[in-house]
């Protein structure tokens, strides 16, 4: 059976899981409107200061809205057996784990880009930075899911996991949100976002490159 | 075809068993015997390079397993105490979906075939949440029946939870399997038919045994 074949039953299935489990996905949206709402709320009408800080803020609720999800990524997998089924396949398990990440991007990442641009509004970001807003998350989140899996794999069938993987995971996110965030800054600033965009997207090839042998590796650990 | 040498396990700084060494060739049953805690979970997991062995070595056709990798997975079927099935998904297409991950294609047709062979043909579109434990191991098992091709099957407990009829069914799959050729290693604590047929044993308890007179 060809790698590809395997590839896309894999996604196939874990966006069937996605689709069956939706309040999943619904409470991380939620989540995400929810903290991004908070702030203007607290901060109050101040359109100069809001605009400052929108964009920030914006990116360190999808921050936390996707690694709210990371832990679903191999856990049921986990405790059922059927990551045990994975690790013995005939296709590597680095082929696996990418089919999963796309399948948690789509499912857990991909409705924060569709939805960013409204909260963008709160803040009173002009159109262009909510397109540039969306863009850049579209292409930084895919580097958050592959990081963040290769925490999910190394706290897997710990106690307390949660607080770890949030401890090992939210330092490497950190040039992502900044160069996010910039991104969108620029715009509002009249500048290009271009090379902020073009830093997330090799961001985000590095991270394919180089995560799923990283999660692999430590998905081996964790049965041994 | 699987050759085991000298094998060891020890759990924190209690030895499970040490010195365990086998031959299997094709055709052949090997019934892994002992009491709980004996290490039959371990040795299995070792056998199947999903656990790593203290001393001593597994190899498959002359080559160390650790070698062969995906070469060896792909002639092995694995099926242990976790059913590996996803509740909010069918037996049919939890059939399907373990095929598709370890690396085998089968239809949505013969999937249910196998699952109504189990008698699961009234069950095989329900959530498998819906389902009871020996629907559920039988579900896991019916596995069994479209990995033919595999030389290789390791079963940690398959008699567990079934009931009279599917006992007496897996014990014909098992059986015709061997006839084709493929051999098994496997644990239980039934008294199975099938153990007319099993060609080997490894006695942990023994093993240990013999292993701290020598100590």
């Amino acid at each position: 059976m060809p790698m590809t074949a395997v590839m896309r039953s894999v996604i196939a299935r874990d966006l069937t899981l996605a689709w069956r489990r939706r309040t999943d996905v619904f409470t991380s949206v939620i989540f995400f409107v929810i903290v991004a709402s908070l702030f203007p709320l607290g901060i109050g009408p101040e359109p100069k200061l809001l605009l400052a800080i929108g964009p920030g803020i914006v990116w360190v609720a999808a921050l936390l809205a996707s690694m709210l999800a990371l832990s679903r990524l191999f856990a049921s997998d986990y405790a059922d057996g059927t990551l045990e089924q994975m690790l013995l396949s005939a296709t590597p398990l680095s082929v696996i784990v990418i089919a999963k990440v796309i399948a948690h991007w789509i499912a857990a990442n991909l409705p924060l880009v569709l939805i960013a641009p409204l909260l963008g509004l709160q803040f009173g970001l002009p159109s262009d930075a909510l397109a540039v807003l969306a863009l850049a998350l579209a292409l930084g989140t895919p580097s958050l899911s592959l990081i963040g899996a290769i925490g999910a794999a190394l706290t897997l069938g710990l106690r307390g996991g949660g607080v770890l993987l949030a401890l090992l995971v939210l330092p490497l996110y950190a040039p992502v949100l900044i160069l996010g965030s910039l991104a969108v800054e620029a715009t509002t600033a009249g500048l290009a976002a271009q090379p902020y965009l073009l830093l997330l997207a090799a961001l985000s090839l590095a991270a394919l490159s180089l995560a799923p042998w990283a999660v692999a590796a430590a998905l081996r650990i964790s049965y041994e | 075809m699987l050759e085991v040498h000298q094998l060891a396990c020890a759990r924190g700084n209690r030895t499970l068993f040490r010195n365990v060494s086998f031959r299997l060739e094709a055709r052949s049953l090997l019934h892994v015997a002992g009491e709980n805690g004996s290490g039959k979970t371990s040795l299995l997991r070792i056998l199947c390079g999903l656990g790593a062995a203290d001393a001593g070595e597994v190899s498959w056709r002359g080559e160390p397993i650790g070698v062969l990798r995906e070469a060896y997975w792909r002639e092995i079927v694995y099926l242990g105490h976790a059913n590996a099935l996803k509740d909010d998904l069918s037996a049919t297409e939890n059939l399907c979906m373990a095929c598709a991950i370890s690396g085998r294609w089968t239809t949505t047709a013969s999937a249910r075939d196998a699952l109504a062979a189990f008698g699961l043909a009234a069950c095989c579109g329900l959530p498998v949440r819906a389902l009871s434990q020996g629907q559920k191991r039988r579900s896991a098992l019916a596995r069994l029946s479209l990995s033919t091709e595999a030389p290789l099957w390791v079963l940690d407990e398959p008699f567990n939870a079934l009931d009279a009829a599917a006992v007496k069914h897996l014990e014909q799959l098992i059986g015709a399997y061997i006839d084709g050729g493929g051999s098994v290693v496997f644990t239980t604590h039934q008294d199975a038919a099938i153990s007319t047929r099993v060609t080997q044993r490894v006695d942990l308890d023994a093993l240990s045994a013999t292993a701290e007179v020598a100590t």
